[in-house]
Parts: C-alpha cells; structure tokens; sequence
C-alpha cells in the first residue's frame, strides 16, 4: 500500500473547503435520516447537480458520500424515539430502541447506537483502507468477460437479494439495461430507440433518470402517501451510556461491525440485510433471547454497529472495481463519471487526491457524526416537528431547477417529469426503482464487455465459462438463482413453518435505500 | 405495535432471520395504504409485456447481426426477450402478489403535483422561474398541504428568494429569471 498516497489524502480532506463540505454532506444524511420520506439514493440523486458546478469535484463527492452514511446515524434517532425508522436499514432498532426509550432510556439507546456506528463505519474504513488496493490491484487483471460477468452479477444480486419480489425487480433491472441502450450505439454508431429526436442521440442522461425515479417519483410517492405529525416527545433524559451498557454491548458492537462489513462488499447485501443479520446473530446466540424486542442493548448495538459498517464496505466495490453495490452507490457512481473519473481499479493510481481523499473523509466524517449525534437529537427532534408539506415544495423546486442547470435544458425537466411519473408508478405497483437504476448504470458496461468478450471468443459464449474469473463469477451467479430454490425446499420440508412464521416472500417491502414505504 | 410469539426452545426455531423479516413487514405494512388487487398486477404485467415486445420488434429491426459479430439491435433484443418472458411469468403469478398499492382520492393530489412540474418546466425559458416558482409553492403549501394563507406566502416568498440567492448568486448558475439585480 502506498502509505505516502494514504497520507496526502489527509491533506485533502483537511482543507477548509473539503471539511466544510464533509460537514454539510454528513449534516443533510443525518437530516434525511431523521426524516422519513425521502432516502440517501433521493437526496444523492437531488444534490447530483452540485457535483455538475463544484469547483472541486472532490469536494462533491465528499459531501455525497457524507450524505450517505450520515444517513445511516440519522435513521436512528426516529426509529428510538418515535418507533418510525427515518432509514429501512434502522427498522430493527425500532424493536429495542422504542422499547428502551418507553422504559425512560431513550438516551442510553442513541448514545450506545451512535458509539456503535462510529466503531462499525472506523472498522470498515480501516478494511477499506487496507483491503482497497489490493482489491483494485488483482482487478486490473480483469478484461471484458470479468467484467461482463462481474456487471450481471451485480444487476442479479440487487434484484434478487435486494427488495421487492424478485420477478419484479428482475423486470426492474431489465428495463433498465434496456434503457441503457437509447441513443447512438458506440460501436456502429446506429441510433436506437430515438424516434428521430436529436437530444436522444447522446442517449438519457443517467442523473436525469436517477433525479426522475428517485427524487420526484419519492416526492410525488410522499405527497399521496402524507403521514400525520408524528408525536415528539419534548425532551430525551439521560443522554450517555452507563459503563455497564457500554459493557454489555461491547460484544454486539464487533459482532455487528464484522457482519456488516463483509455483508456490505456484497452487492445486494447492503445495510438493510447487514442489520437484519446482526439482530439475528445477537438473537440467535443470546442467553436469554426472550429479552430482545423489550429493550435489550444488544439489539441496538448490533444493527446500528452493522449497518454502518456496510454502508462504509459497500465503497469497495464501487472504489477498486467499478461495479455499484446499491443504488446509492449507483448515485456516487454516476458523481464520478459527472465529474470525470471512471470508477474502477485504475481509480487508485489515476486519481489518488480523489480514491484516498474520499476514505479518508469517512475518518473524520464519522468523527463529526459521533460528536454532533448525541448534542444535535435536541435539534433533530425539533427539526421533526417541521410539518412534511413545508418541506415537499422546497424539495420539488431543488429538483426541478437542479436538473435544468446541468444543461441548462427544459428537455431534461421533462424527461425527469416522465422518470418520476414511473418511478411513482412503479412504487405504486410493487416495482422498486432501485434495480432499474442501477442496472441502467451498468448497463453499457455490460453490453459493452459482453460485444468485446464475443470478438474476442470469435462467437463462442463458452469462453465466459473456461476462463478462470469469469467461471467462477458465472458459477457464483449459478449459486445465487439457486439458493432460493434449495432454501424453498429445506423450508417445505421443515415442519416448522406456521402462519406465524410467514415465508420470507412476504418481507418485501423494505426500501433499500429509500427509507421506510 | 409489534406482537410477539412466545418464545420457544431455540433448536426450534426454523429461522430467526426469516421470523424477523417477517415481522418488519408487519412493522411497515402498518403504514401502508390499501393493497391493489390482481388487477393492478395484470395491468402492470400487460404493460411490461407491451413493452418487452415493442422493444424487441425495434431491435430486431436494429440488425442483430451474429454472435461472432454483433449487430446494434443484438443486446437490446436479448434484453427484450428476457422483459417478456419477466411478464408472462408476471402475468401467471402477479395474482399472488400482494404489494401494489390503491389509488385513491389522495392520488388525485400526484396529478396535481405533476402539473405543478410541467408548468415550472413550461414557464422557466419564457417568463423566468420566480413567478412559476412562487406558484408552485403556493399550489403545494395551500392546496395540498393545507397550510394556512400567512405560512403559505411568507414560506413561498422566502422560499423563492432563497433559491434566487443560492442559484443565481451562490452557485452563479444562469438561470432564466425575470429580476436582474
């Protein structure tokens, strides 16, 4: 590892710009999380616009990449104290958070949840730190099929382990590879799907999609879908955790940092599934699990720890290889090609100021999170009592008047217009526009890997399968269309499954990244 | 709020995951508004497969070349087919599925939001976009979001003029307005 690269990243970030825009990016992801409504992908999507304009795009992807997992700390603080999760990956703190804040301990659970995210996010900053460039480094042996193969891998793993039904989110990321394809083929220059329109050429802008999907089809999604003010308690009593809590859940606070950062390398995993697993693991190996959902700090602890520490692995992927694990990744993944960077192995050697300045912003970005979470829940809970109708507008008049400055286009504001009538449509009707999203920012790496692997096999599509990394990839993907499947048959067999036990089929409501539905 | 089994000898329990899973679909489906009938699966589905088969005529009229060479249309139609195989197994299981969503009177309020958009989008490049702006955040305050008439204007104006600062003098991005100071 080039340790003097590492260090000059430190540079980076600590300039006054840099740390004001760590700052402001952890501030709004901890501000989204609070709300729920609008999610990390959203807000990313909204905001992609600055990265268009930054005078330094390092600082843009530093305030997004701050925005999401600052998001991560925010979703907490709902789900403890008015059992409304602000992100889907904090619905399972609902379980104990509430359930400690009813015993009067709503303070214990917020302090002891934002030490856990601070130590998860630190242990996976350091994996990154460590495991980033050897993974970018064995990546650069990757050719067209790895890629090809690596990109479908990605695509079937959000639809199928991500959320949703798998069917739909399979249609989902289809349309959107299919999407991927409007506009001038680059290897015979041939329009598709145009219809003779001149602004099509050039294909759909990808942040004009995303914005679309993700910021007006949330907005219009929340305007029908309006809760009603939720009861705020006045004010949280004792803030900090007792040495004795901090005691007991020292454990789940590693148990939970490990399981989140090998669940959020994986594409698909993400944060959601990450603290679904370490409530489970806490569960599965407590003394007494009758405890849990009655305000066990276990059950805080190993979330929060998790879900953070896979919103900082899920940077792997997308940092040493290219390929989004989620869509909030997609979203970053989109900031970087806006402003000129192709995400991917050679990011590492290419762009150092940028690969390391990022990590290392997630160093002191998370420091920030751990010393403004505890005094801001005053603010936060204030902050909620800002009636959601005051926010739509605010938020309808950023899109609109954000995607128009990225080309100074009104055909871009309905194209956007067009995205977020089906992306409220597709949320409507089950579709969840993660997958479309992010298969459509994969989608021309994709076709172009697989185009280049076929000259190169001279036709014969055996050759994905005999070459060693692709193989194993194809035979890994293999794996995952077969594991439900083998999980359906093991279950049929097992007497144990009542309709208090509902399959798993039935959970499929969780956002990704869109925050509670 | 959450209901919970009691608790049994933990070799058991099939799954703890799954039992979670579970019971945070319970958690959400507290909030969720009225599930769609089959209905709203079959139309969904049908307008998938309208998609998948017009997609995949254009490709195939793109040229599909071979697969040692090939041709534009040759992705996208393989996509297209893999969209219409998605819906018909859609249209054989969407009966099953329970998570589309009612429309309600409530929706009527999306429709109205929507026009809201393509009117900034329609106002922006001829009259500039403070008075479309102060319009759209009159429409969404008073009328969907029932705010009073002083919020409404005192939040639109300081809305409008925020954006007019943060666009036109922060960002220095020219955007089509009709107050030059």
């Amino acid at each position: 590892m080039d340790w003097n690269a590492f260090l000059d990243g430190f540079g980076v970030v600590t300039q006054p710009t840099n740390l004001l825009y760590c700052l402001i990016g952890v501030l709004i992801g901890m501000l989204i999380g609070v709300l729920p409504g609008l999610g990390p992908a959203a807000t990313m999507a909204i905001l992609l616009p600055i990265a268009y304009n930054a005078d330094d795009p390092i600082s843009a992807i530093i305030m997004l990449a701050g925005i999401y997992y600052g998001a991560q700390y925010g979703g907490t603080i709902t789900s403890v104290l008015l059992r409304i999760p602000g992100e889907a990956s904090s619905v399972v703190t609902v379980f104990d958070g509430f359930a400690l804040a009813k015993q009067g301990k709503a303070g214990t659970a917020l302090g002891i949840a934002a030490i856990g995210s601070f130590f998860g996010a630190t242990v996976s900053i350091i994996g990154l730190t460590l495991l980033g460039p050897i993974v970018a480094g064995y990546a650069l042996q990757f050719g067209p099929p790895e890629y090809a193969a690596l990109a479908l891998l990605g695509v079937l793993l959000v639809a199928t382990v991500g959320n949703g039904h798998t069917v739909k989110a399979l249609v989902a990321a289809a349309v959107g590879l299919l999407l991927a394809t409007v506009g001038s083929d680059s290897f015979t220059s041939a329009n598709r799907f145009t219809f003779d329109t001149l602004q099509l050429q050039a294909g759909i802008d990808f942040v004009v999609v995303a914005m679309g999907l993700f910021g007006v089809g949330e907005i219009l999604y929340n305007l029908e879908e309006r809760h009603g003010k939720p009861h705020v308690p006045a004010a949280i009593a004792n803030i900090w955790p007792s040495r004795k809590d901090l005691k007991q859940a020292s454990p789940a606070i590693g148990r939970g940092s490990v399981i989140g950062f090998f669940l959020g390398v994986l594409p698909g995993g993400g944060a959601v599934m990450a603290s679904l697993a370490a409530y489970a693991a806490e569960k599965r190996i407590a003394k007494d699990p009758s405890r849990f959902g009655r305000g066990a700090i276990e059950g805080v602890a190993g979330p929060e720890s998790a879900n953070n520490a896979a919103a900082t692995s899920s940077f792997i992927p997308l940092l040493t290889i290219g390929i989004p694990a989620n869509a909030s990744m997609a979203m970053l993944f989109a900031a970087l090609l806006v402003v000129g960077v192709t995400p991917g192995p050679q990011l590492i050697d290419e762009n150092p100021d940028l690969f390391w300045g990022v990590i290392n912003s997630m160093y002191i970005g998370n420091l920030i999170l751990l010393i403004l979470s505890i005094p801001l829940v005053g603010v936060f809970v204030k902050i909620l009592r800002v009636r959601p109708a005051i926010l739509a507008p605010i938020t309808a008049l950023i899109t609109i008047l954000g995607v128009y400055t990225i080309n100074n286009s009104v055909f871009d504001i309905f194209v956007m217009i067009v995205f977020g009538i089906v992306g409220y449509l597709m949320k409507k009707t089950g579709f969840e526009p993660g997958p479309l999203v992010l298969a459509f920012v994969l989608g021309s790496l994709m076709e172009s890997s697989f185009r280049r692997s076929m000259l190169i096999f001279e036709g014969d599509p055996t050759g994905f399968v005999t070459r060693p990394i692709s193989g194993t990839i194809l035979a890994f993907i293999l794996l995952v269309l077969a594991l439900p499947l083998i999980r359906l048959a093991f279950r049929r067999r097992s007497p144990e499954t009542t309709p208090d036990h509902p399959p798993i089929d039935q959970t499929e409501r969780i956002d990704q990244e869109g925050g509670r539905r | 709020m959450t209901t919970r089994e009691p608790e049994t000898d933990r070799t058991d329990e099939p799954d703890i995951l799954a039992e979670l899973q579970a019971e945070v679909a319970r958690e959400l489906a507290d909030e969720r508004p009225p599930a769609g009938g089959p209905a709203y699966q079959l139309v969904s589905a049908a307008v998938v497969l309208v998609l998948g088969i017009g997609a995949a005529v254009l490709a195939h009229g793109y040229g599909l070349g071979s697969l040692r060479r090939p041709g534009p249309g040759l992705w996208p139609f393989a996509v297209s087919l893999v969209i219409v195989l998605l819906a018909i197994v859609l249209l054989v299981i969407g009966r099953t599925l329970d998570d589309a969503e009612k429309f309600t009177r409530s929706s009527f309020l999306v429709l109205a939001g929507g026009a809201t958009f393509v009117g900034l989008g329609l106002l922006l490049p001829t009259i500039g976009f403070e008075i479309p702006a102060l319009a759209l955040c009159v429409v969404w305050l008073r009328f969907l979001g029932g705010e009073s008439w002083r919020s409404t204007i005192v939040i639109s104006l300081c809305t409008t003029a925020a954006f007019y600062l943060l666009f036109l003098y922060a960002l220095k991005i020219p955007l089509p307005h009709l107050l030059a100071f």
